[in-house]
């Protein structure tokens, strides 16, 4: 059977974002798939040398939807490490805390999103729900349900009363509750079972080599967790497990997520039990003098890493972002080789993409030819010398 | 075998309940206690030092001339993404972010606060 390539994007219905995917097909399976990057490039990096630190805490943020508050603590983060800056205890908590939460509400998102692209829209619906619970906290906390602008260099903008402190656990004993069904669900419910167990294999050997990160290499079995490994914010002052599973495929992402979930609730209410008093930022100067500094964090989807180098003006001379999708996409291509197509969209739904953000200036070195060129001259000679070889029966 | 319908209970028990959505706008959700809507300014209280302007990051809060060869903020809502640095970086708290949240309007540059 001869091979078929099918390009799905950049536009294409079914794809949220503007990715190009070449895939090879050998009837239904994937013989091979080329990713081609830099759609939705934004120039966030070079925008960000032309405007003052404090205004890039905000664009910062907007990187991404989900995990924004990853990315504005690992820019703060690098800023004060820069300025020799040590934030005080209870700015690190409050951190912590918007972190998890931001962790807990993208799970909860990926979730209903992996049933939606299985066609599992019930639980789409439950778990969008639920994630309601977090966002409405996280609005309480922040004054705003996505991008947050709750952080400030040197600190967080704001405190967490006495009554916030009730409504957290209050939301926190719910999601658990929730949770608990989610994890029901996700090892004995069919619709998910029959689509994601033993589907987009990735063996661990190849994860490591290919530098899978978080929730993608973490069900291959690789306890990766940056927030173990390098602890930062107030990670070291809280003990929870970094969830690995054995089975490598789609189900083991959605129980990797499913039992963070759990792991969330647990740090979070370590965090309002331990949260000391005292000041909420520290005062920065508004010029950065001259350094570098690389900052990592555990994103919901993945390490994220930032890099920043100051001029000693109020501008960063470089800052750059590496997303996690960016580590995983080189792992999907291993993953979807030898599937079927029709396990290809919760293949790249298992990774939790998030292309805008991944999105850098793609420059192509040894590109292969998608496709020859030919004048129209060429096309004709080339026709007639093909009509003519072919003879009169052809 | 694992049979299915672990999630029956629950998809039954929708049935019964009342939808999460409200009438919007004959009932209201009050909104949290921290929400930043549009920007109060107390031109009494600035001292025209541009801090504000300086800050903001997406250009809404530019400097504008007012009587005595002063400059004054103006807020443009139309670029605004409320995120309260003006607020925080105004020296004499002369901003203040309120609750007011439903800014719709029909024409460019009707919504700008003085």
């Amino acid at each position: 059977m001869p091979r078929v390539r099918l390009p799905i994007g950049p536009q294409h219905p079914a794809l949220k974002e503007p990715e190009n995917f070449m895939i090879t097909l050998d009837g239904e399976q994937v013989v091979d798939v080329d990713i081609r990057i830099g759609y939705t490039h934004r120039g966030i990096e070079k925008l960000m040398e032309s405007r003052t630190y404090i205004q890039n805490l905000y664009l910062v943020e907007r990187i991404c939807g989900i995990c924004s508050y990853a990315h504005v603590v690992n820019f703060s983060q690098n800023v004060e490490e820069v300025l020799g800056l040590t934030i005080p205890p209870r700015a690190s908590y409050l951190r912590t805390l918007v972190l998890e939460l931001e962790r807990l509400h993208s799970h909860f998102l990926w979730l209903g999103v992996a049933g939606h692209e299985i066609g599992f829209d019930t639980l789409f619906m439950y778990t969008w729900e639920d994630r309601e619970v977090v966002q409405d906290l996280l609005e309480d906390i922040s004054g705003n349900r996505v991008n947050y602008a709750y952080n400030t260099i040197g600190g967080v903008r704001r405190d967490l009363g006495e009554e916030q402190k009730k409504r957290v656990l209050d939301g926190m004993d719910y999601l658990e509750k929730r949770a608990t069904f989610y994890k029901e669900v996700a090892v004995n419910e069919k619709t998910i079972l029959s689509r994601a167990e033993g589907v987009g294999i990735l063996k661990p050997e190849v994860g490591k080599r290919l530098a899978a990160v978080g929730p993608t290499i973490r069900a291959s079995g690789v306890a990766v967790d940056i927030r173990k490994e390098d602890p930062y914010a107030s990670y070291g002052d809280v003990s929870f497990d970094v969830i690995t599973t054995d089975s490598c495929d789609v189900l083991g992402r959605v129980v990797v997520r499913v039992l963070e979930i759990f792991e969330c609730i647990k740090i979070i209410r370590q965090l309002m039990e331990k949260l000391p008093a005292g000041d909420l930022v520290v005062k920065a100067p508004r010029k950065v003098p001259e350094g570098e500094a690389m900052s990592h964090t555990e994103a919901p989807r993945g390490e994220d890493f930032h890099y920043l180098h100051a001029n000693g003006t109020d501008k960063p001379d470089r800052y750059k972002v590496r997303t996690p999708t960016m580590a995983n996409l080189p792992a999907v291509v291993e993953m979807l080789k030898g599937t079927f197509l029709a396990d290809v969209p919760i293949i790249v739904a298992a990774i939790d993409p998030c292309m805008g953000c991944m999105d850098r200036v793609l420059l192509l070195k040894d590109e292969e030819k998608p496709g020859e060129r030919i004048s129209w001259d060429q096309l004709r000679v080339y026709a007639n010398t093909w009509y003519a070889n072919r003879g009169w029966l052809g | 075998m694992k049979a299915p319908g672990k999630m029956l209970p629950r998809i039954v028990g929708f049935i019964l309940r009342r939808p999460v959505t409200v009438r919007y706008p004959k009932e209201r959700l009050t909104p949290p206690e921290g929400l930043r809507g549009k920007m109060k300014f107390y031109p009494e209280r600035c001292i025209n030092c541009g801090l504000c302007a300086r800050d903001c990051p997406s250009g809404a809060c530019t400097m504008h001339d007012v009587e005595g060869g002063k400059k004054q903020p103006q807020f443009d809502l139309d670029f605004c993404t409320f995120c309260g640095q003006c607020a925080e970086s105004c020296p004499k708290q002369a901003i203040e972010m309120t609750k007011e949240f439903e800014l719709a309007h029909y024409n460019k540059g009707e919504a700008i606060v003085k």
